[in-house]
């Protein structure tokens, strides 16, 4: 199904990657398998973003609104509605999908900034909802110890359950990239007008790609669960949302793998800098202004460009 | 194949087109012609759904589809390229052809098969019979004017029109670009059998290959007839031919 969508020299780079992974909790402290594990998940979900942000050129504000309703989903699902575990697992990332045909239907009308805006808007109704009725979802105070089976249990099998149902859905995902859908997609964020007269209809298409966005949100929102055990509203607060623009945009959005290095080193800067300060996001800021300045491509891009101009020069002086 | 009957539209209190009429026959090549601002690119676009008419109708084979979205009007056979290049710049020259080829069998919704080996043979046909087949891999932003606007109409033709839709076809082109230009549309109108239509700045052009003319003057129909009957129509002479002298001349102050 990949030949010829995957270059070799990614072939090895992925294998090498993989491998050290799958030996990573063997050799590595308990805290750093939980903080790769939370890369993973998140890096998931940045990459969800990315396929509607980078590819599809729309413009999604509130992306960890559906990561939530994932997790929400799972945790209600499994503590109020007495669903097994791994139906739950299942369903989480239809119902993120279904939030995200609701809010994408009205949305997708707009425009840009303005689909945004109200993107935000809407986004921000759910999270007040999920906030503030404690009866149903505990408010402020989230659901905590949701039970799971006994071999979720450890930080190590979690570990290799996120990574497994990750490397399967990013492979899906990048499948969906190179296909017709995605290559529409691309053209859609180039020139929306000229994919509309060559007969595609531009605001369905854009709709689909939410939902897909959204149902793989979904998924990382469970697998979350599956790491912490538990959910909290900040999950589907904007300024969490926000953290995951400047992933993409740090990582590079043009690439498909940026993301996940974006989303790698602001989940390890968070995680070491709240050791010394409470300001995260002033570091956060500073990195987007940083960013904005010096690589409007993205880390990823920078690299890739680089190589890019070496291959280039060598290609020219022979 | 079209007939366009008394359709207007305004911007605000801007009428760009008033009560305009065209005819199109099956087979033909039919020029529009006028001077800037005559309402010709509006025309087009409520012709391609662009815009939606706020009077008159526009009848494709027996059918209305006036105020039809974009979408559904190519998907009835009308292609169109653009007076601006108006074209997929981050993909290569393949793939902008390839998502009209995709769009017009239906295939863009696919969504687990690899898009590089599909619809392959379609669009490298596309791409030899305008010329762009050397270029293929090139990203579209990086190619000349030239073959951007080659490029354009590439894309048009991907929808596998019944009628195809050229606004200013040779606008910017170097006097053989255009020679290939008109050589290709030419070529695609008698060996293809596409109906054409189009519009044009260049006088000699238009009068060489055109079966039938449609004048333009702020957003009216003067006339629609063959060359001939266009060329001595005493209000073509009088009201427009010479705002085309004075359009020519500033064009040529503009360039140098």
């Amino acid at each position: 199904m990949f030949k010829g969508i995957i270059e070799t020299r990614w072939r090895v780079a992925i294998a090498a990657i993989g491998a050290a992974l799958i030996i990573a909790p063997l050799v590595t402290p308990e805290f750093y398998v939980y903080i790769l594990a939370l890369i993973f998940v998140t890096a998931l979900l940045a990459l969800s973003l990315n396929f509607v942000l980078g590819y599809g050129g729309i413009y999604q504000f509130h992306h960890g609104v559906f990561y939530g309703v994932g997790a929400y989903a799972v945790a209600l699902m499994i503590t109020k509605g007495n669903v097994p575990w791994w139906l739950a697992f299942i369903l989480a990332p239809f119902v993120s999908a279904l939030i995200g045909l609701i809010i994408g239907w009205f949305c997708i009308r707009l425009t840009k900034l303005y689909f945004g805006m109200l993107q935000i808007s809407l986004g921000s109704l759910i999270w007040i909802i999920v906030y503030r009725w404690y009866a149903f979802t505990g408010g402020d105070n989230g659901i905590h110890s949701i039970p799971l089976p006994s071999f979720l249990l450890t930080t190590n099998a979690s570990y290799y359950f996120i990574l497994l149902i990750v490397m399967l859905a990013l492979a899906t995902l990048y499948l969906i990239v190179k296909s017709p859908f995605g290559a529409t997609l691309q053209a859609i964020r180039d020139n929306p007008q000229r994919c509309e007269s060559v007969g595609v209809n531009v605001n369905r298409h854009q709709l689909i790609a939410i939902v897909i966005a959204s149902f793989f949100a979904g998924i990382a929102g469970a697998l979350f669960v599956a790491l912490e055990r538990s959910v909290f509203p900040d999950m589907l607060f904007w300024s969490f949302s926000l953290e995951l623009f400047v992933m993409c945009l740090l990582g590079g959005w043009f690439t498909f793998a940026g993301p996940l290095l974006g989303a790698a080193i602001i989940v390890a800067l968070q995680t070491f800098a709240s050791k010394y300060t409470d300001y995260w996001t002033l570091i956060l800021g500073v990195i987007l202004i940083l960013l904005i300045f010096f690589l409007p491509e993205g880390v990823m891009g920078f690299v890739l460009g680089k190589f890019k101009t070496q291959v280039a020069e060598e290609g020219s002086r022979r | 194949m079209l007939q366009v009957q008394g359709v207007s539209k305004s911007f605000d209190d801007f009428m760009a087109v008033s009560q305009a009429s065209l005819d199109v026959p099956d087979g033909a090549l039919v020029a529009v012609i006028g001077p800037n601002g005559a309402g010709k690119t509006t025309l087009f676009n409520l012709i391609t759904g662009q815009y939606k008419p706020d009077q008159g109708k526009i009848v494709l084979d027996g059918h209305e589809i006036g105020g039809l979205p974009a979408f559904e009007i190519c998907r009835r056979g009308v292609g169109r390229a653009f007076q601006i290049a108006n074209i997929f710049h981050r993909l290569t020259v393949f793939q902008n052809v390839q998502v009209a080829v995709l769009a017009q069998q239906k295939k863009s919704a696919h969504l687990f098969r690899p898009a590089q080996n599909m619809v392959v043979a379609e669009t490298n046909a596309i791409l030899e019979n305008t010329g762009l087949a050397r270029k293929s891999q090139r990203l579209a932003g990086m190619l000349s004017h030239g073959d951007q606007r080659i490029l354009e109409i590439a894309i048009a033709l991907g929808t596998q029109p019944k009628l195809l839709i050229l606004d200013e076809p040779t606008a910017g082109m170097s006097p053989e670009e255009t020679g290939a230009t008109m050589q290709l549309v030419g070529r695609l109108g008698k060996d293809q059998g596409i109906t054409i239509l189009f519009c044009e700045h260049d006088m000699d052009i238009v009068f060489s290959v055109a079966q039938s003319i449609m004048v333009m003057r702020h957003g009216e129909t003067i006339i629609q007839g063959t060359p001939d009957e266009v060329r001595k129509n005493r209000e073509v002479q009088e009201a427009y031919l010479g705002d085309v002298l004075s359009v020519s001349k500033e064009d040529d102050h503009a360039a140098s």
